[in-house]
């Protein structure tokens, strides 16, 4: 509504979401149904999240993740994350995220996996 | 400070906030009461506010993250499912006694009817899968105390402690 949440960046065969500051409910109801539409209308092998601005996630965050995970499972492809701060990473590791998906300090390196 | 020692004060400051709620003597327990209308995006400000007030017990940065995580937790949970992305007023009441801080946060929705199977991890009510189960899961680890108290028809009240700083 007028807010900046997300930013999607396809590179090749890799889609690349640009999270929000607070990845929160209120900052994810679209999240869902634009990467499905993203999804249907393009190749994606891969599904890279930028934590690098965020600085808040609940267990809505986590939800997301895990679902877009087992999407990307089911068709073969992958999904890793970069830049998540210590906060970040702690409560990936609470929400049992942080042992499913790969996580890299740079984007270089999350791209290539 | 040796455990016994660190027990004693505890055990102490304790006596002193129970006194001070029993006789409603002012000055051990402070006090802020927040009303907000349910919506999404109240979700940051009731975080942010409660956080803020907490700051007097001079939190480390990890104890304010882990307050700021469990209370959106709560206030989402009210938003989604006690009201149903409906109309609805949250309370929101955080006192500190000492280093504990307590945080409620009441809804008059619809409530919970088996408040044991809602804080199981994992479970949640949404078909589409895109919700983790996991507020219950996440308030419990991020604070040390979690009740909930609940009855169908009237409401929810979570109430969370922690101790912080110190």
């Amino acid at each position: 509504m007028g807010e900046v949440s997300f930013l999607y960046e396809a590179k090749g065969q890799v889609l690349v979401i640009h999270l929000p500051k607070e990845f929160d409910h209120h900052n994810s109801r679209d999240l869902r149904y634009e990467t499905d539409l993203f999804l249907s209308e393009n190749y994606v092998r891969r599904m890279v999240f930028d934590f690098s601005r965020t600085v808040f996630m609940d267990s809505t965050g986590i939800g997301i993740l895990l679902n877009r995970y087992k999407q990307m499972q089911r068709s073969g492809g992958s999904a890793a994350i970069y830049g998540a701060s210590p906060q970040i990473r702690r409560v990936l590791a609470v929400g049992g995220v942080a042992k499913l998906m790969p996580q890299y300090a740079s984007k270089e390196a999350a791209l290539l996996g | 400070m040796c455990q016994t020692e660190k027990n004693r004060n505890e055990t102490a400051r304790r006596n002193v906030c129970e006194k001070a709620d029993r006789t409603e003597e002012s000055g051990a327990r402070e006090t802020m009461r927040l009303e907000i209308e349910s919506r999404s995006r109240n979700e940051e400000f009731a975080r942010v506010a409660v956080a803020a007030f907490a700051s007097r017990l001079d939190p480390t940065l990890m104890e304010i993250d882990d307050l700021k995580t469990a209370v959106s937790e709560a206030v989402t949970n009210a938003v989604i499912h006690g009201y149903g992305g409906g109309d609805g007023i949250i309370y929101i009441e955080v006192s500190v006694c000492g280093r504990e801080l307590t945080v409620t946060v009441r809804d008059t929705g619809v409530g919970i009817p088996d408040i044991p199977k809602a804080m199981e991890p994992m479970f949640t009510t949404d078909p589409a899968g895109e919700r983790s189960g996991m507020g219950f899961a996440f308030m419990e680890a991020f604070m040390d105390q979690v009740e909930v108290r609940s009855e169908v028809g009237r409401g929810t009240a979570v109430t969370m402690k922690k101790q912080m700083g110190g």
